[in-house]
């Protein structure tokens, strides 16, 4: 990170905390994110399913973009956390947010045991574990039909009002409330979480592994913990989707959604947490606005799409924005 | 307060866009179905049936005029399906519902159905549950106990089969196939000998039908997905010398859909299926309708993708004109209950109370006319209703 040399050669935590300060940039970002309710009331369950997916980036960005591991699997997380949420529902508990959290609680407790197997491998085995691990995942749920409801998805959810009074309207007024809620708190916990030592290890990890334990480091449970954090966090993505939808299908665990988070993250940029936001938001308008216009081909767009922001910006929308930016302030 | 005022206005700007929808006197319906991704075949064949429809029948029924708005799901997405569904309502202001070529698509959107209170024509999904999940929901294609269940009463009944085998995919089709053919079958007094689940992708079939072949049944029954699985499930049929007259083979009727029979050949003949439509069924509404299909799709002939759009469009136009084009949920769920037409694939009706369809199944034997392998038609049990409504 060239900024860390430049910024803070010795005093690590004010560098931190000058990281973690507010910028004004960042309060009209989150206050946009608002708008939808005044001037796109139409598009407010895009806006909720931009919110789920934004968030399942952000949890992906957390050990890719930052911790460096390289994942092609992570929708099992996504798909625990749903089926975890929708379980709990179907079987006679629709609390929205206690659901939320114990669905976030058991894709964690599984991330942790993976995490295990996960620290131990690099760079190609890496994405062929969580690949592998993915589609296990999917087989397994596949089979479990007299749990799962197989091909045919988990039927009977009801999700209750939130604080029983909120009821899941067909507008998606409270499902995008709900969705941009979660989003928000787990966007400040990882705020804090990558402005730490913590994350500031985790960098370290990504650049260069061997290097981390000569200076005292120990990267194992590092890369266990923030696997851990962010599985819990694509869980409670998972969640969010089957309460505010009332189904989950196999789907939630298809290879597909972990390869499209993944583009999401491309697009906006890897290794900030706003690209995840931005990302996942390009990704989802750009796919309904194209699908639109052509439901057949419209993937042919998002491909282009890619290859032209992965060529003209490597880092990906924020990163070029922000290098551009940096060259505008630095003249 | 903020959130009641801001629900308020869209609630009003919704009833302005409904109310602009009946100046213009359109009638628009949101078709849901997988465009993109590994079922857009299905989709394609099945928006082709709809397309047909309107170009015979025009696009003005009941001084109003049709509409068609295209979204994609990409696939078994529930969520984007429901998402899909809840804009067009919203957003599209549109009033009917219709597509849903897979069931979780339809599961998906139903309850945006029952809570705008629209119209939803199921133009393919088959599982029976479906029309359980809102009351506007309305089924024109087929579900597979309806085909199965009878099936299997007729292979004991009539063809005289005591004992039967069956071999099918292992995923929610398959399971369902397996279970109403096997009910059907051992209800009429008949005994399943032993039950296989093949893997839904890329299986080896020559240990199952060794197993198949060392139980030795009179006949088993197969259930298999489209596309390349026919014709190696054949192969592996002829290499084990598992073939009729010696051991019947029972099939739903994609196993012998026209292209797959090409791919399968010669291991096809004798073949036994069921289904709702059988392309070379001999009716001048079908020959009609499968030369008008063929004409305007390259050559490609319609399969049961296509019979279902067509006959979703039939309802649809049936029930606006039933309504004098009063096109809320309520007006045209009611017209279509109980309604009974003739269309390409035979005499079929909605069930008025369960909203699903009620049809002819046909059971064909592979057999070769004129130098080329097709499906004949050797039995018709007419009338046939989803045996598992009411069950569950």
């Amino acid at each position: 990170m060239s900024d860390v040399t430049a910024n803070a050669p010795f005093d690590a935590q004010g560098w931190l905390r000058r990281q973690s300060r507010w910028s004004p940039l960042e309060v009209v970002f989150w206050l946009a994110l608002l708008l939808p309710f005044f001037f796109f009331p139409t598009y407010l369950t895009l806006a909720s399913q931009i919110a789920i997916a934004a968030l399942f980036a952000i949890s992906v960005d957390l050990i890719l973009g930052y911790a460096g591991i390289v994942t092609l699997g992570h929708a099992m997380f996504f798909g625990l956390g749903a089926y975890a949420a929708g379980l709990i529902s179907v079987y006679g508990w629709g609390e929205p947010l206690s659901g939320l959290l114990l669905a976030a609680a058991f894709a964690g407790l599984v991330g942790f045991v993976v995490s295990f197997m996960i620290v131990r491998v690099q760079h190609l085995a890496l994405i062929m574990i969580t690949l592998g691990l993915g589609l296990l995942t999917y087989e397994l749920a596949n089979s479990m039909s007299w749990l799962t409801g197989g091909t045919d998805g988990l039927r009977g959810i009801r999700t209750w009002p939130i604080f029983n009074y909120f009821r899941f309207d067909l507008w998606g007024y409270t499902a995008y409330s709900y969705s941009l809620a979660a989003l928000f708190v787990c966007f400040l916990v990882s705020r804090r979480i990558v402005n730490s030592s913590f994350g500031l290890a985790l960098r370290g990890v990504r650049e260069n592994v061997r290097r981390m334990p000569a200076i005292g480091s120990d990267y194992r449970g590092h890369l266990q913990k923030i696997y851990t954090i962010s599985a819990a966090i694509a869980g409670l993505a998972g969640a969010l989707m089957a309460q505010t939808t009332n189904v989950v299908a196999l789907d939630a665990l298809s290879f597909q959604r972990s390869a499209d988070v993944v583009v999401m993250l491309i697009l906006g940029g890897t290794g900030r947490l706003y690209g995840a936001i931005v990302g996942a938001a390009i990704f989802l308008i750009a796919r309904d606005q194209l699908s639109g216009v052509n439901p057949q081909y419209w993937y042919f767009w998002i491909g282009l799409l890619l290859m032209v922001v992965v060529l003209v910006m490597p880092k990906g929308i924020l990163g070029g924005l922000s290098a551009l930016a940096s060259r505008w302030s630095g003249r | 307060m903020l959130k009641n005022a801001a629900a308020a206005t869209a609630l009003g700007l919704g009833l302005a866009w409904s109310g602009a929808a009946i100046a213009q006197e359109t009638v628009k319906i949101g078709v849901i179905l997988p465009y993109s991704g590994p079922f857009a075949d299905a989709a394609n064949q099945l928006q082709a049936g709809i397309d047909l429809y309107m170009a015979k029948h025009g696009d003005e029924v009941a001084g109003k005029k049709i509409e068609i708005i295209k979204r994609d799901t990409g696939g078994p997405a529930p969520d984007v399906a429901q998402r899909l569904a809840q804009e067009l309502v919203v957003r599209d202001g549109v009033d009917i519902l219709a597509g849903f070529a897979l069931t979780p698509e339809a599961l998906g959107a139903a309850p945006v159905s029952q809570e705008a209170q629209k119209l939803m024509v199921v133009m393919n999904a088959a599982t029976s549950i479906v029309t359980e999940q809102s009351p506007y929901i309305v089924r024109t294609s087929v579900t597979i106990p309806q085909l199965n269940y009878s099936f299997g009463k007729w292979a004991f009944d009539e063809a005289g089969i005591k004992q039967a085998y069956t071999l099918v995919s292992d995923y929610g089709p398959g399971h369902d196939a397996e279970k109403s053919f096997s009910q059907g079958f051992t209800e009429a007094g008949g005994e399943i000998l032993g039950s296989d689940r093949t893997p839904v992708a890329n299986p080896d079939f020559s240990a199952f039908v060794q197993r198949v072949r060392d139980a030795n049944p009179e006949a088993v029954y197969i259930f298999v997905p489209g596309g390349a699985q026919p014709a190696a499930i054949g192969k592996a049929l002829a290499d084990r010398g598992l073939a009729p007259p010696e051991t019947k083979i029972f099939a739903q009727g994609e196993l012998t859909h026209p292209e797959a029979l090409e791919s399968m050949g010669e291991t096809a003949r004798g073949i036994i299926t069921t289904f709702h439509y059988t392309l070379e069924r001999d009716d001048p509404l079908n020959k009609e309708y499968v030369e008008g299909y063929t004409a305007a799709n390259n050559g490609r002939k319609p399969d049961l993708f296509s019979i279902g759009g067509y006959d979703g469009m039939h309802l649809i136009y049936e029930a606006l004109k039933a309504t004098d084009g009063d096109a809320s949920g309520d007006a045209l769920v009611e017209a279509a209950k109980g309604m009974a037409w003739e269309s390409p694939r035979g005499p079929m009706s909605i069930d008025p109370e369960t909203r699903d369809v009620v049809q002819t199944v046909y059971i064909r034997e592979v057999q070769e006319v004129d130098g080329e392998l097709q499906n004949v038609i050797i039995h018709e049990i007419p009338e046939v209703k989803d045996p598992l409504h009411g069950a569950n």
